[in-house]
């Protein structure tokens, strides 16, 4: 099984290699297209690995925690690994659909894959600074595709996204710097033992700015304004998978930070303080819009708040929320973007003025459009619903009321901004610049994940034993350090 | 694009180029053990690709290299991977290092490590990536449309 | 950590959080890099009294520690990477629309001016 774990990340670099090196377009689709298909498998493979016999560790090059690199594969890892290769093979076959993205663009597919394993490693990674350079691998990554095909409009964009993404990264260092002066080690492990003999107001005080750096990244509140601002401006696909996958590695590596570094005992009020806000600021952005992927991006913002929320109760019911909170939102978030984008194809605009009955004219997009939405209001039997009602319970087991009265708000004032886009694009009269039907790949890639999120909200009892078990993980810590500082002696 | 050669600097691009490349690669070749490596000696091969860009501009660097700067990318990749991936087929971990000690009657005794290996595709992405910078932002002024 | 130490890296990060206010991206390009310079500066510092060799064969001799080393080492590779980016990014901005300053967001400018209208 360890093996499969390392071939995770070699599935994905050797496809960088190949893409790079093949002249011919439809050998580098085949490359890239083979390798996310495996990259998916093997993700599923080490989830089902990993539910039974517990967490793998790949001590890269031999060298054992906490001198060498570790790559953790836990229950949560291998969740989140799972869903993204289903997310990124998605999007993969999207863009392969809309043609004109790896045309235009020959290194689309190395970019992709390189975004792919900085993914993977982020999720994979035991270790602080290989924490930080998975993020560089997947931002740098990210930063390219953004600006494919830029005019001036989204060089501007861009220059706010990756600016903020580089100052990020800078203060990431000096946390990492900080906490090597304090603890002398970078292993996660490790240093969740040696944490606890620091000084209690050091170790906050690294503990937010942790928090903060992966908040940028995750785009809480009051940190989330180069989002909207950028995130549109892309190609569809892109825009999707950025939707569908980076702001919830940033989700990921706090909760992994804050449980394992900076654990608590008790329901935390600034981060449920900051989860409330990011919540309602977020629909509220979404509702003043009038394009669809800016309504959309305002909307990552505000489902971000939901899985800080449960972050924020620190218990096993709350965390266990939020991971199949994250689950369901990498797929939808993703649907989300890619029926925007057949939206966006079809009449060359997404403004909600511009365009309009398309229920009318191409009513496969609106199938695809309408449980995604409803599953993103968090209505039964979708995806959402799950997720928000375990989030639900767990607060009301905590205790802490306003928060879920705060997110219930929230939740109407989704499904209100979701209705002002299937009046205003889907119904009434279709508008003359409805002329270019949706290539049928692009249909199923996008009509394969709304399944995928059918699936989520049928499974959702065994979604949910899985993510507890991966909470209970995360909160007692000691199998975590057991598997990684015992292993190969 | 017009670009005036100046006498001088192409005759001292021409001993000074292949006395770097030939600095980089040994910096490469001793990298296993001592000060040295893969980025090093790829970064210095990059400076000699920048002195052949002043002198002589972007089209001498592309009829320098062998491979369009992508597929050098891309190849140097290829044999790091390989290279990181043995240790899974031979049952260690994923990018263990191996070493061979050869004793040639003559010369003495080698060694070399599968860390060389990985160094010489670090090398070759180094050197591809700083071509490409030098390509792309090398390129004539594009106006405004 | 040195006091030299310390003191060049809050003036690095000064002096980059300063330029990465400005609207000039060729200012920016350059605060960036300094604020990553600061933050290289700072791992450096973790690293407990510099001063000796990172790696020594000889048993009993000085060492310092050669983690924050490799750090760095991989954090200036990755701001190569990033910096190089940059400026082509600047240079495109710069032949695009022959101006080197970051402009306001189009939508939110449109947003604004609707309710300067409505408000009028």
């Amino acid at each position: 099984m360890t093996a499969v774990v390392g071939l995770l990340l070699v599935i994905p670099l050797g496809a960088v290699a190949l893409t790079l090196l093949l002249p011919k377009l439809v050998w580098r689709r085949s490359v890239s297209l083979i390798a996310s298909t495996a990259t998916l498998i093997a993700s599923v493979a080490v989830l089902f690995g990993v539910d039974g016999d517990g967490p793998i560790i790949v001590n890269v090059g031999g060298w054992e925690a906490p001198l060498g690199i570790a790559l953790v594969a836990d229950r949560f890892a291998a969740l989140m690994l799972s869903v993204s290769a289903a997310a990124l093979l998605g999007v993969l076959i999207f863009a392969v659909g809309q043609r004109d993205n790896d045309r235009a663009f020959p290194s689309f597919h190395a970019v992709y894959q390189t975004l792919a394993a900085g993914v993977v490693l982020a999720f994979l990674t035991g270790d602080l600074f290989t924490l930080f350079v998975a993020f560089e691998i997947m931002l740098t990554a990210s930063y390219v595709l953004i600006t494919h095909r830029a005019g001036p409009e989204q060089i501007r964009a861009t220059m706010t996204y990756v600016v903020v993404g580089l100052v990020a990264s800078g203060l990431f260092l000096v946390g990492i710097g900080l906490i090597y002066a304090a603890t002398g080690t970078v292993n996660l492990a490790d240093l969740s033992v040696r944490l606890a003999e620091v000084d209690p107001a050091l170790r906050t005080a690294i503990g937010w700015l942790f928090f903060m750096v992966f908040g940028i990244k995750a785009a809480i509140f009051p940190l989330f304004f180069w989002l909207p601002d950028s995130y549109p401006t892309a190609v569809a696909p892109v825009t999707a998978i950025f939707a569908g996958l980076l702001t919830k590695v940033g989700v990921y590596a706090i909760i992994r930070t804050q449980t394992l570094l900076f654990p608590a005992d008790k329901p935390s009020t600034p981060i449920l303080l900051i989860a409330g806000l990011t919540m309602v600021i977020g629909v509220l952005g979404a509702i003043a819009q009038g394009d669809i992927k800016r309504i959309l991006s305002f909307h990552i913002i505000s489902q971000i708040g939901y899985m800080i929320m449960g972050l924020g109760f620190f218990t096993v019911a709350g965390i266990a929320a939020a991971i199949v909170f994250i689950v369901h939102q990498v797929v939808v978030k993703t649907v989300m973007f890619l029926v925007g984008g057949l939206v966006e194809n079809s009449s060359g605009t997404g403004r909600l003025k511009e365009v309009a009955g398309v229920l009318h004219k191409f009513p496969v997009i609106a199938v695809l459009f309408l449980p995604a939405a409803l599953s993103l209001a968090g209505l039964p039997p979708f995806s959402g619903f799950v997720g928000k009602l375990a989030l639900v319970q767990a607060g009301f087991e905590s205790g802490r009321w306003l928060v879920v009265a705060v997110s219930l708000f929230a939740s109407v004032l989704t499904l209100f901004s979701m209705t002002k886009i299937w009046s205003g694009a889907f119904w009434g009269t279709p508008t003359d610049n409805l002329v270019r039907a949706p290539a049928a790949t692009m249909v199923m890639a996008t009509g394969g994940l709304v399944a995928l999120s059918l699936v989520i909200g049928l499974a959702g009892q065994p979604l949910l034993e899985i993510a507890t078990r991966a909470a209970g993980d995360l909160l007692s810590q000691e199998s975590y350090r057991a598997a990684v500082l015992v292993s190969g002696s | 694009m017009n670009v005036r050669q100046s006498l001088l600097a192409e005759t001292g691009s021409r001993t000074v180029v292949p006395t770097i490349f030939i600095v980089s690669l040994f910096l490469l070749v001793v990298g296993h053990d001592a000060p040295g490596g893969g980025f090093v000696g790829g970064l210095l091969a990059g400076a000699a690709l920048l002195v052949v860009f002043l002198s002589g501009g972007r089209n001498e660097v592309r009829t320098l290299l062998p491979l369009h700067p992508r597929s050098l990318v891309g190849l140097g990749m290829a044999v790091s991977i390989t290279v990181a991936s043995l240790g899974l087929v031979f049952g260690s971990s994923f990018l263990d290092a191996g070493k061979i000690t050869l004793d040639l009657w003559l010369v003495g005794e080698i060694s070399a490590g599968s860390s060389l290996l990985f160094d010489v595709g670090v090398y070759l992405v180094v050197v591809g990536l700083v071509a490409t910078v030098l390509m792309e932002l090398g390129r004539p002024e594009e106006s405004a449309s | 950590m040195s006091p030299v130490l310390a003191i060049t890296a809050g003036a690095l990060f000064a002096a980059g959080t300063y330029l990465i206010m400005q609207r000039l991206l060729t200012r920016i390009v350059i605060g960036l890099g300094l604020i990553g310079h600061g933050a290289n500066l700072l791992l450096l510092g973790s690293g407990g009294p510099p001063g000796a060799a990172p790696f020594t064969d000889q048993a009993g001799q000085a060492m310092s520690d050669p983690l924050p080393q490799a750090l760095v080492l991989t954090a200036i590779v990755i701001t190569f990477g990033t910096t190089a980016f940059l400026m082509a990014l600047a240079y495109r901005s710069h032949a695009l629309t022959l101006s080197d300053a970051v402009e306001d967001d189009q939508e939110d400018r449109r947003i604004s001016e609707a309710n300067r209208r409505s408000a009028a």
